[in-house]
C-alpha cells in the first residue's frame, strides 16, 4: 500500500470527527448564534461514549448517550447565552472548559485503557476499484455521517426548516417580526450542535482511535470552528474542508513510514499549520465572507 | 355611513413620562384608504403598532368588523386580516422573493411563485420572484412587501411612510395600486406627513399632534395649508432668502473618480465629478441605495483612496484621496453622517463627551487633557442656539430622541465654523419646525461664505436650500442642475434613472 492509497483510505474515517462537530457548529451560526465550547463538548462526548462501550453497553447506545451529553452541556451555553443574553464568546469558553474538565474527571480511571473499534463495511465492486478503492471501505459511523451531511445539505437547500434558520440568522428582528419564535428555534440549533459534536467526540474515542486518553481531542473541536468559517458555512465546502484535514493528518503517518527525514513533531502540527494557512486565504477575500456570512452571529436576540 | 371596519375609542399609551397616545378615537370604513397625518414624533408609529398588535394599549378599545379585540401579537393580527408593510423593510436579503414570502404564507414554491406572479399583474407590482432581494431596487422591495401582505388576504392594509423612499414616478405607480387594492375591497391606513399626496390619493384623513386627534377631514375639502396648520398647530415657517452669489473658490472638488468597494453589497462608483464653491450649497439627490454611503465614505475620509489613485479628491485645493478623516477635519472639513447612533455620536456616552469627539480643536482641552469647564459650556452653548431638548449636557446621547439628536450634531459641526460642510440627511426625522431652522441656519451660512455639500433624499428640501443639484443613480452622477431652473420631475427622472437611458437612446 503507497501513501496515496493509505491516505485515500483512511480519509474519511479521520475527517468524520471534524466534519460531524463543523456540521453542527455550522447549523448553530447559521441561525445566528456563536459557540465556542465545541471543543469541550467533544471531549464530554468522547469520555462518555467511552466509558459505555467499555462496559459493554455497545456502540449505538455509546453514540446516543454521547449526542445526549453534550446537548445538554450544549443547552447549559444556551440558557446563559442565549436566555440571560450573556456574552456568547465568554460563554462558549468557559462552556468549553467544563466540558474539558468534566471529561478528565470521568475519565481518571480509564486513562490508557482500550476498546474495540467499529468493522469496516465494503460496497461490493467499488471497493475492488485500485488506488480508489479504499475509500469504499468504510465502518458504519462514516457512512451515516456522510448521509448525515448530504441530509443537512438537502435541509438548507430545499426545505423551510432551513430557510427559517437562514432567516433568523440574518435577520432576528424581522423573523420575529414575522411571527417566528427566535430563541426557542436558537435553542434548538444549539442542541443539534451539541449532539453533533457529541458524535464526533464518540467517532473520536471509540471508533478512530478506540482508547481513552485525557485530552485526546487534541484541538479538532478548534478545527471544526475554523471549518466552518473555511467552508463559508456551505455545506459542501466544509465536507471538502473537513477531507483536507483528515488528508492532511494522515500525510504525518504516511511520511512516518516512507521514512522521510521530517521531525515527527512538526509532520503532527500540520493539520494546525494547514488550519491557520487556508483561514488566512480564506479572510483576504472579503466577499467571500460577506455574502455567505451569517449577518447576526454572535450577536444577542432582544425583543 | 356603513358601519367601520376597524374603530378606535379613547386609545391611550404611555412610554415613561412620554404619552405616545391620549385618547385617541379613530375610524375606519371599509374600502377606503384612510391618512393618518402627523409630524415626526406625534405617536402615528405608536398608534399603527397598537392596531397592528406589536404593542397593547393601556387604555381604550379596539373594536374590528363589530367585535371587540385585543392583539397579543402580530401573527394574531395578520390571522383576523391586519397587514402591515413598515418603512424600514423586514424583508431578509440574502434570500430570493419567493423565500421572503414562504416564510410567511404556507404553500408550495411552484404555486407561490404563480400567486406573486398574478398579484404582480393584478395590481401593477411586477417583481421576479427568484431575484435575490440585495439586488433589487427599494421600490422592488416595497413591492414585495407589499405582495406578501397581499397574499395573507388582509382587509386592512397599513402602510408606513410608503412614499418616502420612492422617487416621484414610482410614487404614481404605488397611488394605482392602492386605488386598485381600494376597489378590490381592501381598506389602507397610510400614514404620510407629506399632505400633497394625502389629498391625492386618501379620503379620509385623521391628524395627530402630540399624541391627540387634531382632526377629522376630508382631505380633499382642504388645502394643504390648512392640513399643515391642523398637524403642526402653527403656521408654516419662510424659508429663507438666498443671496445671489457667484464665483467663490473651490473648497471640494471631486474629479472623475471611480472606486469599487470590498463589500458585494455596496455600491460601485464610477466617474463621479462635483465641485462646491464657497458660498454655495450642491445638494446630491438620488433614493438611498444608489452609492450614498459609499460617496459620503469617500468625502468624509473613513474610506481612504488607494496611494496610486491621486488628483481625484481635493479640499481647500489640496489633494486629500489618502488623508484620514481628522486630517481632513483639520483641513477645516466638518461633517454630519446620515447615522446619528454610532457614526455622529457615541450613544452611550455624554452631550459633553460627544461635543469633544470633534470640537476638541476648539479650546476644549489643555496641555492634552480636557477642560472640563470649557466642554461644557461648549456643549451648552449647542443645546440652546439650537434648541436641543434633553435635561442637560451630561444626559447620554442615546437617550435623545433622533430629531433632538440631529440637532445637536448639526450644531457641534456648524460651531467648528468650518469652509467646507458636508450635510448627509439633514432634517431626516427632525419635526417640521426644527427642520425649517436647520434650513435656514445653513443658507445663512453660505450666505456668510461657507461651501455646504447636502445630501438628501427630500426633494423639496434640495429645492428649498440647493443651488445646484446632481443625482446620484447606480453609481454615477449627473451634471450638475442649476435649482432655478430645473423642476422636480425632471430630477426625478434622474432619480429612476430615466434620463441617461434617455440619453442612450439618442447617442
Amino acid at each position: 500500500m503507497n501513501a496515496i492509497e493509505f491516505i485515500l483510505a483512511g480519509m474519511l474515517a479521520a475527517a468524520t470527527p471534524f466534519l460531524l462537530a463543523a456540521l453542527g457548529e455550522m447549523v448553530v451560526e447559521r441561525a445566528g448564534v456563536l459557540n465556542l465550547g465545541v471543543e469541550g463538548m467533544m471531549a464530554l462526548g468522547a469520555v462518555i461514549a467511552f466509558i459505555i462501550v467499555y462496559h459493554g453497553g455497545g456502540h449505538v447506545l455509546g453514540f446516543v448517550a454521547a449526542g445526549l451529553a453534550s446537548a445538554i452541556l450544549s443547552l447549559l451555553f444556551a440558557v446563559i447565552a442565549l436566555g440571560f443574553r450573556a456574552n456568547q464568546v465568554a460563554t462558549g469558553l468557559a462552556i468549553g472548559i467544563l466540558g474539558q474538565g468534566l471529561s478528565a474527571l470521568f475519565g481518571k480511571t480509564y486513562e490508557s485503557l482500550t476498546v474495540t473499534g467499529l468493522p469496516k463495511l465494503a460496497v461490493p465492486g467499488l471497493s475492488e476499484i485500485p488506488v480508489i478503492g479504499g475509500l469504499f471501505v468504510q465502518d458504519a459511523a462514516v457512512w451515516l455521517t456522510l448521509a448525515a451531511t448530504l441530509g443537512i445539505w438537502a435541509v438548507f437547500a430545499y426545505t423551510k426548516v432551513g430557510l427559517v434558520i437562514r432567516a433568523i440568522g440574518e435577520n432576528p428582528k424581522a423573523a420575529h417580526a414575522i411571527g417566528y419564535p427566535v430563541i426557542a428555534i436558537r435553542v434548538a440549533a444549539v442542541a443539534f450542535g451539541g449532539a453533533m459534536a457529541g458524535f464526533a467526540g464518540a467517532y473520536a474515542s471509540v471508533v478512530y482511535t478506540p482508547l481513552w486518553a485525557d485530552g485526546m481531542i487534541a484541538g479538532r473541536g478548534w478545527i471544526a470552528i475554523a471549518l466552518v468559517v473555511f467552508g463559508t458555512w456551505l455545506t459542501g465546502r466544509i465536507f471538502l474542508g473537513a477531507c483536507l484535514f483528515g488528508a492532511v493528518s494522515l500525510m504525518g503517518l504516511a511520511a512516518q513510514a516512507t521514512a522521510l527525514d521530517v521531525p515527527s513533531q512538526l509532520l503532527s502540527s500540520l493539520p494546525y499549520i494547514v488550519t491557520i494557512v487556508v483561514l488566512g486565504i480564506i479572510s483576504a477575500d472579503r466577499r467571500l465572507l460577506k455574502l455567505n456570512g451569517v449577518a447576526s452571529l454572535g450577536e444577542p436576540f432582544e425583543r | 355611513m356603513t358601519a367601520p371596519l376597524l374603530s378606535l375609542r379613547g386609545i391611550s399609551k404611555s412610554y415613561g413620562e412620554v404619552r405616545a397616545n391620549q385618547g385617541v378615537d379613530l375610524d375606519v370604513a371599509p374600502r377606503s384608504i384612510h391618512a393618518i397625518l402627523g409630524e415626526n414624533g406625534a405617536g402615528k408609529s405608536t398608534l399603527m403598532k397598537l392596531i397592528y398588535g406589536v404593542e397593547q394599549p393601556d387604555d381604550g378599545t379596539v373594536a374590528w368588523q363589530g367585535e371587540i379585540l385585543s392583539l397579543a401579537s402580530p401573527a394574531e393580527a395578520r390571522r383576523k386580516g391586519i397587514g402591515m408593510v413598515f418603512q424600514h423593510f423586514s424583508l431578509f436579503e440574502t434570500l430570493t422573493v419567493v423565500e421572503n414570502i414562504q416564510l410567511v404564507v404556507q404553500g408550495r414554491k411552484a404555486d407561490l411563485i404563480d400567486r406573486v406572479k398574478a398579484l404582480g399583474r393584478d395590481f401593477g407590482l411586477e417583481v421576479d420572484p427568484l431575484a435575490d432581494v440585495h439586488a433589487l431596487s427599494v421600490g422592488e422591495r416595497q413591492r414585495v412587501e407589499i405582495i406578501r401582505c397581499l397574499m395573507t388576504d388582509p382587509k386592512l392594509l397599513i402602510l408606513d411612510e410608503p412614499t418616502s423612499v420612492l422617487p416621484p414616478q414610482s410614487v404614481g405607480k404605488l397611488f394605482e395600486t392602492l386605488r386598485r387594492l381600494r376597489d378590490g375591497g381592501v381598506s389602507i391606513l397610510f400614514i404620510s406627513h407629506k399632505l400633497d399626496e394625502i389629498r391625492a390619493i386618501c379620503d379620509r384623513a385623521t391628524i395627530l399632534r402630540a399624541g391627540r386627534v387634531t382632526g377629522n377631514v376630508d382631505p380633499r375639502e382642504h388645502d394643504a395649508h390648512d392640513l399643515a396648520r391642523m398637524m403642526i398647530g402653527r403656521d408654516m415657517p419662510e424659508p429663507m432668502p438666498a443671496l445671489p452669489r457667484s464665483g467663490g473658490e473651490k473648497q471640494l472638488e471631486i474629479v472623475g473618480l471611480d472606486y469599487r468597494p470590498d463589500d458585494p453589497f455596496a455600491v460601485p462608483l464610477s466617474n463621479i465629478s462635483l465641485t462646491v464653491r464657497a458660498g454655495e450649497i450642491l445638494g446630491i439627490a438620488g433614493i438611498s441605495g444608489n452609492g450614498q454611503s459609499e460617496l459620503s465614505a469617500l468625502i468624509s475620509g473613513e474610506t481612504r483612496l488607494p496611494r496610486e489613485a491621486t488628483d481625484r479628491i481635493f479640499m481647500m485645493g489640496q489633494d486629500v484621496g489618502t488623508f484620514g478623516a481628522a486630517a481632513r477635519r483639520r483641513l477645516g472639513f466638518a461633517f454630519v453622517p446620515e447615522d446619528r447612533l454610532g457614526r455622529g455620536a457615541v450613544p452611550e456616552m455624554s452631550l459633553v463627551l460627544n461635543s469633544l469627539l470633534t470640537a476638541h480643536p476648539l479650546g476644549l482641552k489643555r496641555h492634552g487633557l480636557v477642560d472640563r469647564a470649557k466642554a461644557a459650556a461648549f456643549t451648552k452653548d449647542c443645546i440652546r442656539q439650537y434648541d436641543v431638548r434633553t435635561p442637560g449636557p451630561e444626559a447620554e446621547a442615546g437617550a435623545l430622541s433622533g430629531g433632538n439628536l440631529q440637532k445637536f450634531i448639526v450644531g457641534r459641526e456648524i460651531m467648528l465654523a468650518p469652509r467646507l460642510l458636508f450635510v448627509a440627511q439633514p432634517t431626516w426625522g427632525v419635526d417640521i419646525g426644527a427642520a425649517s431652522a436647520i434650513r435656514r441656519r445653513l443658507v445663512a451660512l453660505r450666505n456668510e461664505g461657507m461651501a455646504i455639500l447636502v445630501i438628501s433624499e427630500e426633494l423639496e428640501e434640495l429645492f428649498e436650500l440647493c443651488d445646484f443639484i446632481q443625482v446620484l443613480y447606480h453609481g454615477t452622477l449627473s451634471d450638475p442642475l442649476v435649482t432655478r431652473d430645473t423642476r422636480p420631475e425632471e430630477i426625478g427622472r434622474y432619480m429612476i434613472g430615466a434620463h441617461s437611458a434617455a440619453a442612450k437612446a439618442l447617442a
